[in-house]
């Protein structure tokens, strides 16, 4: 066996080295790298040019110096152990536990970059799953295997909600096996805290599996925590019978991560600076969504992206949602309100609720309820906007009943308690409430048969 | 001189390069490093050629060894295509599923065209008959709506000395043809080099229209068989609802799917959908004329980049027996894309926004492959290609590059507003902005085979539209109420355009198709009504109650109608007419 290990590092540049004179080294190896004061950091293989390997450092190469770096190559990718006892633990982003219980003994290692699941092997999404949030449940429906990212802000709660899914998600089937992986790229200490305190709280955390790379952890680590946390939901899915919530945040700042190495590799940018593959580098996450014929267990992803500037075409919201199924957007005007989740209704979208609602899934009426709600908080909107524009003498009787119920929507329907896990009937019972506001004959798309059976009989 | 056995030397994700390759081409497969995994070389400069990898390169590095195939990346054509699922080189999904798992995993490898299946072969042409490329030598039924022409290899003619009815897999020999160079076996299958298009007699303008059932585009913005469309929006904006529609209803022979780059579980739902729909014409399940090419945007990215010229060669193949195809690809922003990352790991000079300086000519080259044409051959078989390429332009911005160089190439244009979707106006194609430059040729058939007012029918539908914008500019400052009674008729009209003709809900079963008839009669009945409310309004009838007289009601329903119902409508326009005469004046 040639030797594998290197001092022959001849340039740092960001978060990359350049070793020279590497024999035999592949690409995407891992490496050890071990400074003169005897403290080692991590690296992967990203280049090899001849003799001439470029590495980068995933806890960053700040205090590293060429000459007393000893390189060491591993002959392997990057690689997890997996085992069902990580959950309930809480990881670094690199895998290694950091709540001071025992190491873990893997069942298995595995490749964190997985493998792509063949197109032929899918099963469709269509099981209902869930999240006692009302606009997500009734009007925005989840699905098993399904990617359904929240775009928020800065300063919105989307960690509140992230949260509360975590918490609160299930499958309507009993006897099903439930597991929550939680990836943190880039959070701060205290949204972490809030996490894992809220897990603990909530006694959620028995049932996850937590990787948290923070703000002050280095940035480059921030690439392999999401594969870290996909492989670990794929031994659990497909391997453990388990239904597997992924939930993601935050995507912006892995994204940033990746136009950090881009850059200093002196790549050709794309759009504001990011790299010409981040489309390919995203799918290569939100793809890791779904389900496989004849295995019971399934992968569901929430990842959380915070939109610079509150903006859907800033390219990582706007590539994300030509990948995921759907998205979620947080309204910072509703959040202004006091609106808790501030969910923006309208401009949100799951493309596979069609799949997942109606008899035997959720209720039969399911579909002509939200496609009445949604009919009439736009209306609502609208008037409020002629409103505006207008004043309010310009509004027909019917514009007024409508603005009327727009505010009810959103107080009573939009807003829930922090801890309220309201089933669907529930939210289905609210949806109708406030649905009797509205005269019978204008419920066009409702069909009589529901109206009949469900319209709330007034005293 | 020339070598059959290189070496790596450097590695950088997709893109390998190797040295020692002499002799070897442009475009010429390799096996690359001690997985053998499958490449293409896309540059040449001395001694080193630049490789694009079709699967993840984790583990390969310098010194290792590079294999020559001899063969530009081609693919199998024969029996046994349709109803098949392709990644992007054509490797068999179902089958690499069945011997390797869920998950595709490096150097898997299965044949293209099952050798397990056995078909039969009927042979067409005799022994003594000297035939050319293109001629056919016999046939297979190869599904329930598609009659496999085994056909004479592009560039091989003579005399035919022996050929009889046999039975057998794809490689089973069906002639033998006495050529120039000696006798020469020919069985089912040709391979062909994909980015080399297939041979045609000659082209024709495009002059018969491809039916979608899509009422906005079929009468407004038609598409011709063998031409080119393009169909870009935003995300969210339905494109690939859309596509998926055109895959299922457009009255091609042959549909070919490519799913380039996009999301997984939406092939899954081609995959489930197709074998249970069943195609208007025949009453055969959509599956009995499609084939799939997946290559997810998971998938290794080079491969995506091969994944629109598999298609293609594909089609042309199923051209070339003299049918009317039709390719899908969803999404060429995805295939730009995968070009581009291989130009950036080249390091070539950047064009517009990082794609390579030759993106127009590579879109352009793709597009032209399409074409209403005479097929190679003695017979004069016509054939024709159309291609309908989704566009999915970041942050809906039709300025960028996919766009324009795509505009640039293709007659057709559907532009996805992500307005029309927000207000759940489906299919959320912008009229004001698309166009299509088949129109004079639909029009004329139309007019000869439809109806003589199509033409005139379809472009009084169009300027009430366009005057309904500029109207609706003017009601944005002033309110609807300060508009004239006539314009205000107008709206109501346009109205009545938008939502019960250009409006179609893609998952209604009734609604979901209309045909030619159908959507001329549909439309009729709207200007019918306009036509007579105009004068009656002229006369003294009082605008509110012109605008809510109760036919209208079931002109709202109309679409629902059935196809064969004629009556319907004739009585619908009846009743109009009645109760617009019944109005005081």
């Amino acid at each position: 066996m040639v030797t594998r290990e290197y001092s022959t590092t001849k340039e740092i540049i960001g978060p990359l080295i350049m070793v020279e004179g590497v024999e035999g080294i592949t690409y995407g190896e891992l490496t050890d790298i071990k400074l003169a004061d005897g403290s080692t950091r991590r690296g992967s293989v990203l280049e090899v040019n001849g003799d001439r390997a470029i590495v980068q450092v995933f806890e960053g190469t700040a205090g590293l110096s060429p000459r007393d770096l000893t390189v060491k190559f591993l002959a392997k990718g990057i690689e997890l152990g997996v085992s069902q006892d990580m959950l309930g633990r809480v990881f670094d982003g690199f895998g290694r536990p950091i709540d001071d219980g025992p190491a873990i003994i893997p069942e298995k290692w595995l490749n964190i970059n997985g493998n792509p699941m063949n197109p032929y092997a899918r099963d469709y999404p269509n099981e209902f799953i869930q999240t006692g949030i009302s606009t997500i449940d009734l009007l925005n429906t989840l699905v098993r295997g399904q990617k359904l990212p929240i775009f928020s802000g800065s300063g919105l709660p989307h960690s509140r909600m992230a949260a509360q899914i975590a918490r609160q998600a299930r499958v309507l089937k009993t006897g099903e096996k439930f597991a929550v992986v939680f990836a943190a790229m880039g959070i701060t200490f205290e949204e972490s805290e809030f996490f894992i305190a809220d897990f603990r709280r909530t006694g959620a955390i028995e049932r996850a599996v937590l990787f948290m790379n923070l703000a002050d952890d280095p940035a480059i680590e921030r690439i392999a925590v999401p594969r870290m946390a996909l492989t670990a939901a794929e031994f659990l899915a497909y391997e453990k019978d388990m239904h597997v919530l992924v939930i993601l945040t935050d995507l912006t700042n892995y994204c940033e991560a990746l136009r950090e190495i881009s850059a200093a590799r002196k790549e050709v940018p794309g759009r504001r600076g990011y790299p010409g593959y981040l489309y390919t580098d995203l799918s290569t996450i939100y793809e890791r969504a779904g389900r496989i014929k004849g295995k019971s267990g399934s992968i569901t992803q929430f990842p959380v992206l915070t939109m610079p500037e509150d903006d859907k075409t800033h390219p990582i919201p706007d590539l994300t949602g030509y990948i995921t199924e759907g998205q979620i957007i947080i309204s910072r005007p509703l959040h202004a309100q006091g609106i808790y989740p501030p969910v923006d209704v309208l401009p949100s979208l799951s493309r596979l609720k069609d799949k997942g609602v109606g008899a035997g899934k959720t209720r039969e009426d399911h579909a002509d309820v939200m496609n009445q709600l949604y009919a009439a908080y736009a209306r609502g909107k609208n008037a409020k906007e002629l409103a505006v524009v207008l004043g309010e003498s310009a509004l027909s009787e019917s514009d007024i009943l409508m603005v009327k119920f727009a505010d009810a929507f959103e107080d009573r329907f939009i807003r829930q308690g922090e801890d309220e896990n309201r089933t669907i009937e529930e939210s289905l019972a609210i949806g109708w409430d406030l649905l009797a506001m509205i005269p019978k004959s204008e419920l066009k798309r409702v069909r009589d048969a529901y109206i009949e059976k469900y319209y709330p009989k007034k005293d | 001189m020339s070598n059959n056995e290189g070496v790596v030397v450097k590695v950088s994700g997709p893109l390998v390069v190797a040295r020692g390759l002499s002799g070897a081409r442009m475009y010429e497969m390799v096996r690359v490093g001690n997985h053998g995994l499958f490449g293409e070389i896309i540059e040449i400069r001395g001694d080193d050629y630049s490789i694009q990898v079709y699967e993840e390169t984790e583990g390969i590095g310098p010194g290792q060894p590079v294999k020559r195939t001899g063969e530009a990346l081609s693919v199998e054509l024969g029996p046994g295509l349709i109803r098949s699922i392709y990644d992007g080189v054509q490797r068999p999904l179902d089958k690499l599923n069945a011997e390797y798992g869920d998950f595709i995993v490096r150097g898997a490898e299965s044949a293209a065209l099952d050798r397990s299946v056995e078909w039969v072969f009927d042979p067409v042409a005799k022994v003594g008959d000297v035939v050319q490329g293109g001629d056919v030598l016999g046939t297979v039924q190869e599904s329930k709506l598609v009659v496999h022409k085994i056909m004479t290899p592009p560039n091989v003619s003579g005399k035919v000395t022996k050929i009889a009815p046999v039975t057998g897999n794809v490689d089973t020999t069906v002639a033998v043809i006495e050529t120039d160079k000696g006798p020469l076996n020919v069985s089912m299958v040709q391979r062909w080099p994909v980015r080399q298009p297939r041979p045609v007699r000659r082209k024709l303008p495009p002059n018969v229209p491809l039916v979608t059932g899509q009422r906005v585009l079929d009468m407004f913005f038609p598409m011709a068989k063998g031409g080119t469309a393009c169909v870009p929006g935003p995300f969210g904006s339905g494109k690939t609802v859309v596509q998926h529609q055109l895959a299922k209803w457009a009255d091609a022979n042959i549909v070919v799917y490519v799913g380039c780059g996009e999301r997984g579980n939406e092939m899954t739902d081609v995959l489930m959908e197709f074998p249970e729909l069943k195609d208007p014409q025949s009453g055969e399940p959509l599956m009995e004329r499609t084939v799939l090419i997946a290559n997810t945007s998971n998938m290794p990215v080079a491969a995506r980049e091969a994944s629109v010229f598999t298609g293609i060669t594909i089609a042309e193949y199923f051209r070339d027996m003299g049918y009317s195809v039709a390719l899908m690809a969803d999404s060429t922003s995805r295939w730009a894309e995968a070009m581009r990352e291989m130009s950036g790991r080249l390091e070539e000079m950047p064009g517009e926004e990082g794609y390579p300086a030759y993106l127009g000519s590579r879109i352009a080259s793709f597009y032209e492959r399409s074409g209403s044409v005479i097929c190679q051959g003695s017979e004069e078989r016509p054939g024709s290609l159309s291609i309908i390429g989704a566009v999915s332009p970041p942050g809906g911005d039709f300025s960028e590059p996919v766009v324009q160089a795509t505009l640039r190439v293709v007659k057709v244009f559907w532009g996805l507003d992500d307005k029309l979707a927000f207000a759940r106006h489906f299919p959320a194609i912008n009229w004001l902005t698309s166009y299509s430059l088949y129109l004079d040729v639909v029009d004329k058939w139309a007019n000869e085979n439809l109806d003589p007012k199509w033409q005139e029918r379809r472009s009084r539908a169009m300027a009430i539209l366009q005057r309904e914008a500029e109207l609706e500019e003017l009601v944005r400052l002033v309110g609807m109420d300060a508009l004239p009674s006539e314009d205000r008729l107008l709206m109501q009209a346009a109205k009545m355009i938008r939502e019960d003709f250009l409006h179609q809900n893609a998952f209604d079963d009734r609604d979901t198709y209309t045909s030619l008839p159908k959507q001329f009669r549909l439309l009729s009945v709207i200007l019918h009504y306009y036509d007579e409310a105009r004068p009656a309004l002229a006369e003294g009838a009082p605008l509110s109650r012109l605008l809510s007289i109760e036919p209208l009601e079931d002109v709202s329903r109309a679409k629902l109608i059935p196809e064969d119902d004629t009556e319907a409508f004739e009585s619908l326009k009846k009743r109009i007419t009645e109760a617009i005469q019944a109005l005081p004046r």
